[in-house]
């Protein structure tokens, strides 16, 4: 072998990035886990704290109140990306550019910048308020910021592009000619649909669901920002304990569990994945 | 509900000047054809003939922009694809990928709501018939190329439909596969007497199989007829060049009569052929002679002023081993080459270049076709 081959080599070629996830990532997390976890004690004491914190009212409520808004962003996300990712893969050209053009450019801007184009856009005198308001649609101005509803709002913009890219390269990989099969059979367009299109493309809405899900227990900024006093989020309640509370034992605690349910989910993501390409081969 | 989507008609097809057009292009161009009841009917073509386009237009996938398409006497251009009731076998078999065999079989069936147990009946008889009996529980990704084709047609013939549509159903399989698959197909046509419109560009299959092929080539048919019949009385320089090998010698007629003409080459030769009315002294026209219908001779024959035959003698320039025959390009002017199919019957026959041909051939066998 030459010298240049050495170079292809996989182990060559991923070592940067290996080095330094390693380096500021997975050392870092390691170092300040059994820095918080040793201050507690024992690991026994480790495991009675643990579940006392787990078990908290503050974080019972925080983890449903995460699922429950994780579940919904996931849900509305779901809804709105399948059309436009099944227009997206069924049109070229300039349709296609433009619309992929509207979904992925708010990708580049900041995530801060645009959660305060929404709270501008939700507020309570904000523009869509207003419009209503002197369309006489509404009389009061309608609760939208500081609520469920504003949270939302904001985190299904926000992960939205995720979903749509998912779904998008599902049916994409979705041989156009078996709808046209499934007419020329006799399959009337809903029927060809829902047996032959939803079934073929369901693994990208497993994996799109489940990336947007994963993202979305770990969301900060928009609940931060955009929610009310009772929609604290399990990230934003380790927020809390660090920077009011100084429990970095508690918030590594709290970490752990979210990392793992990250880990779990990101598990699942893999194996839906892999059953892609074992239908494939 | 028309005769077609009840399923109780013959399966006529008419086509009445139906044109297609992408912009200013027609890529379909005012065409005409009638298609018996359990016919075989081929569209042949070179690609971007429109031959796909018509047979789309026949399913439903392509809207008409003129014309009429008759199925036993209705006009079907108005209806939508799945209420045309035409079985459809496509190029690349389009297996739906997520389904059993039995149920991509089973699915015109369950699509048109039938009961379970008349569905569980009619998928093992088309299993059956196509032989596949035994793989009803695989996937297509665990079938060959041939058994994927057999699904495939399996699943456009089980809710009996009295027309099927094939657009280039053996395309993509290797040439030996291609002609058992040729004589399945054919076979399966003739069982259940249904209507068949195959789009192909391959002629040997489409000869193989067809009781009548239409020749098409930009947009238009430019001949219809059963295979021999084309073969033998090529319309044009284009269908004989297409449909097999085809001698074409350039030159100017000379003398019509009473159905033959002689037409007088470049270097002098005087040929005779077979000749239209339409004909005359004067024209440059090719004489088509097929080059299995070319005799060939070492020595100089009698070159004896027989009407009925035509004497030519060249110089063998090239000899190509095809197996079966062997193909000789004879020089018979500076310029002008007349390749001669010989069966590989001995291996005596002679091989070496340069060496000086006779040829002959019947005047019949050979037809003066205008420029």
């Amino acid at each position: 072998m030459s010298k240049p081959r050495k170079f292809n080599d996989p182990a060559v070629l991923v070592m940067p990035a290996v080095l330094l996830l390693a380096l500021v990532f997975v050392g870092p997390l390691i170092w300040f886990f059994i820095q918080a976890l040793a201050s507690i004690g024992t690991p026994a004491e480790i495991v009675a704290h643990a579940w006392a914190i787990i078990t908290s009212k503050a974080v019972v409520t925080a983890l449903s109140t995460t699922n429950w808004i994780s579940l919904m962003v996931t849900l509305l996300v779901l809804l709105i990306s399948y059309p436009l990712a099944y227009y997206l893969a069924n049109n070229q050209g300039l349709r296609f550019t433009l619309v992929l053009f509207c979904i992925v450019v708010p990708y580049f801007t900041s995530i801060i910048v645009r959660t305060y184009s929404w709270m501008v856009l939700l507020g309570r005198n904000g523009i869509i308020n207003q419009v209503l308001q002197h369309l006489g649609i509404i009389d009061e101005p309608l609760a939208l910021l500081y609520t469920k509803t504003g949270v939302l709002i904001g985190m299904v913009y926000v992960l939205l592009p995720y979903m749509v890219l998912t779904l998008f390269a599902a049916m994409k990989a979705i041989d156009p000619s078996l709808m046209r099969a499934a007419r020329g059979l006799g399959a009337t367009g809903f029927y060809a649909f829902t047996r032959i299109y939803f079934p073929l493309s369901i693994h990208g809405v497993i994996s799109g669901s489940l990336i947007v899900f994963i993202l979305a227990i770990g969301f900060f900024i928009t609940p931060a920002l955009m929610g009310g006093p009772s929609d604290v989020m399990i990230a934003m309640l380790i927020e809390r304990s660090v920077e009011i509370m100084f429990d970095w034992s508690g918030a590594a605690i709290m970490s752990l569990l979210l990392l793992f349910a990250t880990l779990v989910l990101y598990a699942i993501y893999y194996r839906v994945t892999d059953v892609r390409r074992m239908m494939r081969a | 509900m028309t005769s077609i989507e009840s399923g109780q008609g013959k399966g006529a097809i008419e086509l009445r000047l139906v044109t297609k057009r992408y912009g200013k292009e027609r890529v379909v161009d005012s065409v005409s054809a009638s298609i018996a009841p359990g016919e075989f009917f081929s569209l042949l073509g070179p690609s971007g003939s429109g031959k796909t386009t018509t047979l789309m237009m026949i399913a439903g996938f392509a809207d008409v922009d003129e014309g009429q398409i008759l199925v036993d006497g209705t006009d079907i251009v108005a209806i939508p694809p799945q209420r045309r009731g035409f079985g459809m076998v496509f190029q690349n078999y389009a297996i739906f990928p997520h389904l059993s065999v039995y149920d991509n079989v089973a699915f015109p069936l369950r699509a048109r709501k039938l009961p379970d147990a008349e569905i569980r009946e009619r998928v093992g008889q088309a299993l059956e018939l196509v032989r596949l009996e035994r793989f009803a529980d695989r996937f297509s990704r665990q079938l060959s190329g041939g058994q994927q084709q057999r699904v495939a047609i399996a699943r456009a013939i089980v809710f009996q439909p009295i027309v099927v549509l094939m657009d280039e159903p053996l395309g993509a399989l290797d040439k030996n596969l291609r002609y058992q698959m040729q004589v399945e197909i054919k076979e399966i046509q003739q069982r259940l007497g249904m209507t068949v419109v195959y789009v192909t560009h391959d002629q040997e299959e489409a000869m193989n199989m067809s009781d009548r092929i239409a020749i098409m080539d930009s947009g238009r048919i430019e001949q219809v007829g059963r295979p021999a019949e084309i073969y033998e009385n090529p319309a044009s320089n284009f269908i004989a060049r297409f449909l097999g090998e085809a001698n074409l010698i350039a030159g100017t007629i000379e003398e019509v009569g009473a159905g033959m003409a002689v037409l007088r080459t470049a270097g002098g030769l005087r040929l005779r052929a077979r000749a239209d009315p339409g004909v005359q002294s004067g024209v440059q026209a090719n004489l088509f002679v097929r080059p299995e219908r070319v005799m060939i001779a070492r020595a100089e024959g009698a070159a004896a002023a027989e009407p009925a035959l035509n004497f030519v003698s060249g110089r063998l320039a090239q000899t190509s081993f095809l197996g079966n025959i062997l193909r000789h390009a004879v020089e018979i002017e500076p310029g002008v080459r007349v390749t001669v199919d010989v069966q590989n019957a001995s291996s005596g026959l002679f091989r070496t270049a340069r060496e000086t041909a006779a040829l002959t051939w019947a005047a019949a066998d050979s037809v003066i076709l205008l420029r």
